[in-house]
């Protein structure tokens, strides 16, 4: 059974058609690829799983009942959780602040509670454990490396039982050593059941971990297949329209 | 020795001490006791008990306003009008009683006059994305104006029937002989610093400050707190309006004229960051304190009162340059 089915999704904004009749289903521990150009319309998809936008048309389904999001606390909520392009962290706070923001532990009675930082901290420790990353939850994020910003962002999405981590570019911006940290990540969640949608640029990182890869170009969904019937020259291809629709 | 990795994960990295070595507070308090230092062995004056209960209560009508400014100033946005609803909460205060009402009423007009102003700048702030230096100095000319429309640009010095409780709520000293102002203002210090420490709240708000789009991404509830900043802001400037009032025993439409310069000035000088996503209570209080003592010495050793203005402009660039230093230092 699906965990997160999109029926024919558009999105307009004014006169521009940025996302255009989508229809695509994610299953439960599959790692799912989105490539297209930029202005493909991967973003707004994207925001729209995430709550940041309403579509115009379609529906979309979790677990088999309609899903309406207005805001992006309701997706995280229902367990959907998204590693921004741009990590969406704060460098003026630590790094178990950054792990915590939004949904802060809190201990006391009634309107009387008080931020738990034992607590976040001790839990921010073991999640960056769990991920093999140096980084230390103390630690103001202004002060870390490029692989530490991402632990820091990723570890956001274990705090709760995701069901899917939807990814922006995790890959883009750091190291080679830290690219295979980061996809040993995405087969560590999807190992635990959590259907993951990677959104990159980077051909070796999708044919790497991804099950299936969706193409996207000019708003319009134009490939929907597995990698092992697939091949970069031909997602290639799909993302510059020099193939029109996958075979 | 191998270090584990969850060796690596537990160390601190900062002890207490390189922590308050690092700190612009700390450096500004040990600037204000040497201050007081110096002063107390080249004066006679400096080191009365009247000197300091005058210096002290003095502190507290910019500290208290400051306190309001420092939640301001950490999200990132900055609060012109504090001196013009100071005057305008003032007035309300004063005309209210003088038509006879009792101090109770008096007091909830004023407070109410400033959660409205706080409101009305933060919704345009937040919901309709005005740029808080232009809303506030929008503000500065209205709240000024009505104080004046409010008064008929008189001197209110009758209070009506609770003219005796005002006067005491001020100028009285309830507790060791330690002047009221002073009392309020260390409450309000530290309610202030409790809920930037302790608080869902506080910490959403150096969130803010430091990405105000990552805080958005992450469900911060930005929109509200930014107008629940904006309502403490004018808030503090309504209380310490309202305090002034009992202590001066009279209002002027010139009340508070210029203050927000002397607001601003001691919040960063106590080590908060116009940038946003940074700031502390003790800080705004320390910022206060050191352009008091300022003005205080110059008078006690003699200095033209016309140096003052330089003074405590050489403050406030000295102590951001202690800032700037420390960060050169850490980029290289």
């Amino acid at each position: 059974m699906a965990v997160l089915e999109l029926t024919n999704i558009s999105k307009h904004f004014g006169a521009i058609q940025a996302v255009n009749d989508v229809s695509l289903s994610i299953e439960p521990g599959q790692v799912v690829g989105l490539m297209g150009d930029n202005g493909a319309g991967k973003s707004t998809l994207v925001k729209m799983i995430a709550g940041n936008f309403r579509p115009s048309h379609g529906t979309m389904r979790m677990d088999d009942k309609e899903l309406i999001l207005h805001k992006p606390v309701e997706a995280r909520q229902h367990g959907i959780e998204i590693v921004h392009q741009d990590l969406a962290l704060c460098n003026n706070l630590t790094a178990a602040a950054n792990v915590y923001l939004g949904r802060e532990l809190r201990r006391g009675v009634g309107p009387f509670r008080i931020l738990d930082y034992a607590a976040m901290y001790r839990r921010a420790g073991q999640i960056f454990a769990e991920l093999k990353s140096e980084t230390r939850p103390r630690d103001l994020v202004k002060q870390m490396s490029g692989g530490q910003r991402q632990a820091v962002a990723i570890a956001r999405t274990m705090l709760s039982q995701a069901k899917i981590v939807l990814m922006d570019e995790p890959t883009a911006a750091i190291s080679v050593r830290q690219v295979a940290e980061v996809l040993n990540l995405i087969r560590h969640l999807r190992d635990q059941g959590i259907a993951v949608v990677l959104i990159s640029h980077r051909m070796p990182d999708v044919f790497d971990v991804a099950d299936r890869v969706i193409v996207m170009r000019r708003g319009s969904k134009v490939a929907d297949k597995t990698i092992a019937s697939s091949s970069p020259e031909e997602v290639t291809g799909l993302i510059t329209g020099a193939i029109e629709q996958a075979a | 020795m191998a270090v584990t990795l969850d060796q690596t994960i537990a160390q601190k990295q900062h002890t207490f001490l390189s922590r308050l070595f690092s700190s612009q507070t700390f450096w500004v308090v040990i600037a204000v006791i040497l201050a007081c230092l110096f002063l107390s062995f080249a004066t006679d004056a400096f080191a009365t008990s009247k000197n300091l209960y005058n210096i002290t209560r003095n502190i507290t009508f910019v500290a208290i306003v400051a306190l309001g400014m420092t939640f301001v100033i950490i999200t990132g946005g900055i609060d012109l009008s504090v001196g013009s609803v100071l005057c305008l909460c003032s007035m309300v205060l004063a005309v209210t009683m003088h038509a006879g009402y009792s101090i109770e009423i008096g007091i909830l007009a004023s407070v109410a006059t400033a959660l409205a102003i706080g409101a009305f700048n933060g919704i345009l702030i937040a919901y309709l994305g005005f740029p808080p230096f232009v809303v506030t100095l929008g503000m500065l000319s209205i709240a000024r104006s009505l104080a004046m429309v409010a008064s008929n640009n008189t001197v209110v010095f009758q209070f009506g029937p609770d003219h005796a409780k005002l006067l005491a709520l001020g100028g009285g000293a309830w507790l060791f002989g330690i002047a009221n102002p002073v009392l309020y203002m260390i409450v309000l210090a530290l309610i202030t610093g409790f809920v930037l420490r302790w608080t869902k709240f506080g910490r959403h708000i150096f969130a803010i400050g430091g990405n105000e789009h990552a805080a958005t991404l992450t469900g911060v509830p930005v929109r509200q707190i930014k107008v629940a900043v904006y309502m403490i802001s004018a808030l503090s400037a309504g209380i310490a309006g309202i305090v002034e009032t009992g202590w001066l025993g009279a209002v002027t439409t010139n009340l508070g004229n210029g203050m927000e310069l002397q607001v601003i000035a001691a919040t960063v000088i106590g080590g908060a960051n116009l940038a946003g996503g940074v700031g502390t209570a003790f800080g705004a209080i320390v910022g206060a304190a050191l352009i008091e003592v300022i003005r205080n010495s110059l008078g006690l050793l003699g200095i033209n009162a016309f140096w003052q203005g330089t003074f405590i402009g050489g403050a406030i660039l000295l102590a951001v340059l202690f800032d700037r230093v420390r960060n050169f230092r850490r980029s290289e």
